[in-house]
């Protein structure tokens, strides 16, 4: 079987809208959740989010690029354009069939990209504007701007990143709520294992910070409250957690059939040796506190690159910081990965760049391919009394120096899905 | 499951359809070959404002014939109509996941714009009334993956479940998805989708597109490949689809094999965010590659479900690009679009069209060219006018979404001498 090679990397996160900026945050264990600033929170009961300084035009994108896109596509495209430019590919030129050749012979190219919300945000504003603050069912459609079928369906997505780069091969969204991104990735790794692509545009994007996607987790007191504190309101596994912090970002990586990278000579990341996911047919929130779902996803993303779990030098947990998320997941590592769960340092980078939906599971896949690259693991910020049900190694506040040849990213979400991608640096035959 | 099974061909074992044309599998193919025309005034709200004004309805449809009222209440309606085709499918199959390894099931849907009516009534609730009046149920009601996490839920399904998003080829797209999860060792997945559309907010988004109809005549609505075609009406419904390992549809003896996926591809046409390309090029390129994959060529084709987009420049595009990938076969094929009777339904739509193929290879009749008046001759395509009784071994199905996708799925008819399972 092919095997996946981890060629390029961007990413938009809070607190860093480019890849080393991002790195920086997480290693020096700085947090980016602050009060809303996007629209006045008063009025609701988390108050809270990681947001990114986000400038469309700085990073790239045309100005009709930004008028027709909303915030979630804007940012794949500035990710997208910064893993491309770190894979040394040269995607983006059409006419020569240099992408991909139905004629030339050229690689295929795809695009396989995340979201849980779309674009939520437009949806909602332009709402807003047709209905008059909410007055009229039958919205006016006079005041329908012109790029709502682009926000209706997700799907534009894909095209944009496909138009951006000329990517002629398959196309889609993975939209499996907050394991999205993780679900967007491994069927990146899929289409190249099984010979549908030779590269891939793979990531995940959301943009979900809009009154719409705060009350309706506000409903189900899924998000923290800690409105006094919003600097230090993300605190997975911590025994005084009280919700997740919503953010927003993207995160893209350029997927690539390893023998390919290797004849052009491009640096390699790492490889993806497994995906699996599950379902918990349990509940659309909720989980059982034993973790058998994502501790089977576990394990078949471990047997399928045969990869034994003391092998596993960094696990970036889902650690959303809700009281039943964090015990799941704790109970979920011991279950798969045995002893081993209490040897190997775990962390929720989630505590600095808070909850971005769907796309969090692509920005987790940076960190550990960032954690493999620079032999670094990011913390777990905030953490400072412990939880007895959650006794793991999280390590705690401040960023380790520690050798990490595989990395286990996971991710669990509304309507029980559970998700697992295993990273390995490489078998030495490199 | 670490192996993959390259060149394992799953196999069709149940079908379920909930369209303007029926509530259910056989109403909607009957309705369908009789050549019904289902599009009319939208009736769920007053249209008369907007640009467009008919639609593909799924009437007297009643959830609570089909899920429990607890699950009603925390759903949209385009999961009601998902999760309903599902049922019919389930049964067609005899297949009850629950009596089986829950890992040994997978849900894969392609989606296309959520829970519309969910989501505009409570946005609505928040702006006119505040955060208090927003419903618990919101979060998970209106997202992309609420119909596939409710029927893993309900079925309790816990194989690797998935939500793929390509506009209208979502539905193969899942089909395609559902191959690759087989092939890696789940033994059934469920595929397909469905879409719920018509509110005031969703029509007036899917306006936007330029692609609507806006026609006040059903009859002038959607008529793909006429001479007249002028946009499509936008339709809710959907339909599901069991997809099996053929091994596994033998060991539990299930009642029958419809076909088998035979070959599959995808393209993206990477040219305009909302224009469709003049160039059929990549479009081809899909129904080639399909092709290699079925290890076929354009004679083994006995029909093609086409696209149908029905508007002139989108309908002489995909005629290039069928002249482009069939060549002198090209004008041989039957080519049919019967979604002219219902209107389109996003990723459900593409789903329909894998169920209406496998119906003709079941029934050995292709159904006619929905709403189709006076074909536009310089496409030279044998365009079906009224359903044709033939034996359909392979049927192609193509489906193109909003700003490029491109897909084709090759379903073959299964010789029970190689199989198990045998041929209804």
């Amino acid at each position: 079987m092919r095997r996946t090679a981890i060629t390029g990397i961007g990413v938009v996160a809070p607190g860093g809208t480019v890849r080393k900026e991002f790195w920086d945050l997480l290693t020096e264990g700085r947090t980016a959740t602050r009060r809303l600033s996007f629209f006045d929170p008063t009025q609701f009961r988390s108050q809270i989010a990681a947001e990114c300084d986000f400038d469309p035009a700085a990073a790239g994108l045309t100005p009709q690029e930004i008028a027709r896109n909303d915030r979630f596509v804007q940012f794949a495209l500035a990710a997208a354009t910064e893993a491309v430019a770190d894979s040394g590919l040269d995607l983006g030129r059409d006419g020569a069939d240099s992408a991909d050749g139905a004629d030339g012979g050229g690689p295929v190219v795809a695009v396989s990209m995340g979201s849980a919300v779309g674009a939520t945000t437009r949806l909602e504003d332009e709402y807003v504007v047709a209905s008059d603050s909410g007055r009229d069912w039958l919205v006016d459609p006079v005041y329908a701007s012109s790029f709502l079928y682009h926000a209706l369906v997700p799907s534009c997505l894909a095209t944009e990143v496909a138009c951006r780069f000329s990517a002629h091969g398959p196309a889609h969204v993975v939209s499996t709520g907050c394991t999205s991104g993780i679900d967007a990735v491994g069927y990146g790794h899929q289409l190249i294992a099984d010979g549908e692509a030779d590269i891939v545009i793979a990531g995940a994007t959301d943009a979900p910070l809009s009154p719409i996607s705060i009350a309706c987790f506000d409903a189900i007191r899924a998000t923290s409250a800690r409105n006094d504190d919003p600097e230090h309101a993300s605190r997975p596994f911590d025994a005084s957690r009280d919700g997740f912090v919503m953010g927003e970002g993207s995160a893209v990586l350029i997927l690539e059939d390893l023998e390919h990278a290797r004849a052009r000579g491009a640096h390699v990341y790492c490889e993806i040796t497994g995906y699996a996911a599950r379902s918990n047919a349990f509940h659309m929130t909720g989980l059982k506190a034993d973790g058998l779902d994502m501790a089977e996803a576990i394990s078949d993303a471990l047997r399928q690159g045969r990869t034994d779990p003391t092998r596993i030098g960094y696990v970036n947990a889902h650690g959303s910081g809700t009281k039943q998320n964090d015990r799941h997941e704790t109970a979920a590592f011991k279950k798969s990965l045995g002893q081993h769960a209490y040897d190997v340092p775990v962390s929720s980078i989630k505590s600095m760049v808070g909850h971005s939906l769907g796309a969090i599971g692509a920005i987790e896949i940076v960190a550990c391919a960032l954690a493999i690259e620079n032999r670094v693991v990011p913390p777990t910020a905030n953490w400072s009394s412990r939880d007895p049900e959650c006794d793991l190694d999280y390590v705690p506040n401040i960023a380790r120096e520690h050798d990490v040849d595989v990395a286990l990213s996971v991710g669990s979400g509304f309507g029980g899905f559970q998700s697992a991608i295993v990273l390995d640096r490489g078998r030495g035959d490199r | 499951m670490s192996a993959t099974r390259a060149g394992l061909r799953p196999v069709i074992t149940g079908i379920g359809a909930v369209t303007p044309s029926g509530i259910g599998t056989e109403e909607h193919w009957r309705s369908t070959l009789r050549g019904e025309l289902r599009v009319g005034p939208i009736t769920s709200f007053d249209a008369s404002r907007y640009a467009t004004t008919l639609a593909g309805e799924v009437t007297g449809f009643d959830p609570a014939d089909h899920i429990g009222g607890r699950i009603i209440l925390q759903t949209d309606r385009w999961t009601w109509l998902g999760m309903a085709a599902t049922g019919f499918a389930l049964t067609d199959a005899a297949y009850n996941p629950a009596a089986y390894d829950p890992y040994a099931t997978s849900v894969v849907f392609g989606a296309g714009s959520g829970g519309n009516d969910f989501g505009q009534r409570e946005i609505q609730r928040l702006w006119s009334r505040g955060r208090q009046a927003v419903s618990v149920y919101q979060s998970i009601a209106w997202f992309y993956a609420a119909t596939t996490g409710q029927t893993s839920i309900q079925h309790g399904i816990k194989g690797p479940s998935g939500v793929v998003v390509s506009d209208d080829a979502g539905g193969l797209d899942s089909l395609a998805q559902a191959r690759r999860t087989i092939r890696r060792g789940t033994p059934v997945v469920l595929a397909g989708g469905a879409e719920a559309g018509l509110t005031p907010y969703a029509l007036t988004c899917q306006t936007t597109s330029g692609r609507l109809s806006t026609s006040r005549e059903p009859r002038g609505g959607y008529k793909p490949f006429d001479r007249d075609a002028g946009g499509h009406v936008p339709a809710e419904g959907g339909a599901t689809l069991v997809v099996e390992d053929p091994a596994s549809a033998a060991a539990r003896g299930a009642p029958g094999v419809y076909a088998e996926i035979a070959g599959y591809a995808a393209t993206h046409d990477a040219y305009h965010h909302r224009d469709p390309t003049p160039d059929p090029r990549w479009y081809a390129e899909a129904m080639r590659r399909a092709l290699a994959d079925a290890r076929l060529t354009p004679a083994d084709v006995d029909v093609i479900f086409a696209d149908g987009a029905g508007s002139r420049d989108l309908d002489e595009v995909e005629a290039r690009a069928i002249h482009a990938a069939f060549g002198a076969h090209a004008e041989r094929v039957p080519v049919t679009a019967p979604q002219g009777l219902t209107g389109r339904m996003s990723a459900g739509g593409s789903a329909l069209a894998a169920v209406n193929a496998v119906l003709s290879i079941r029934d050995g009749v292709i159904p006619a060219v929905g709403n189709l008046d006076d074909p536009a001759p310089e496409y030279r395509l044998d365009l079906v006018r009224v359903p044709r009784e033939a034996p359909v071994r392979v049927a192609m199905v193509n489906a193109r979404g909003y700003g490029g996708f491109n897909s084709s799925l090759i379903l073959r008819a299964v010789d029970p001498a190689t199989t198990d399972g045998g041929i209804r």
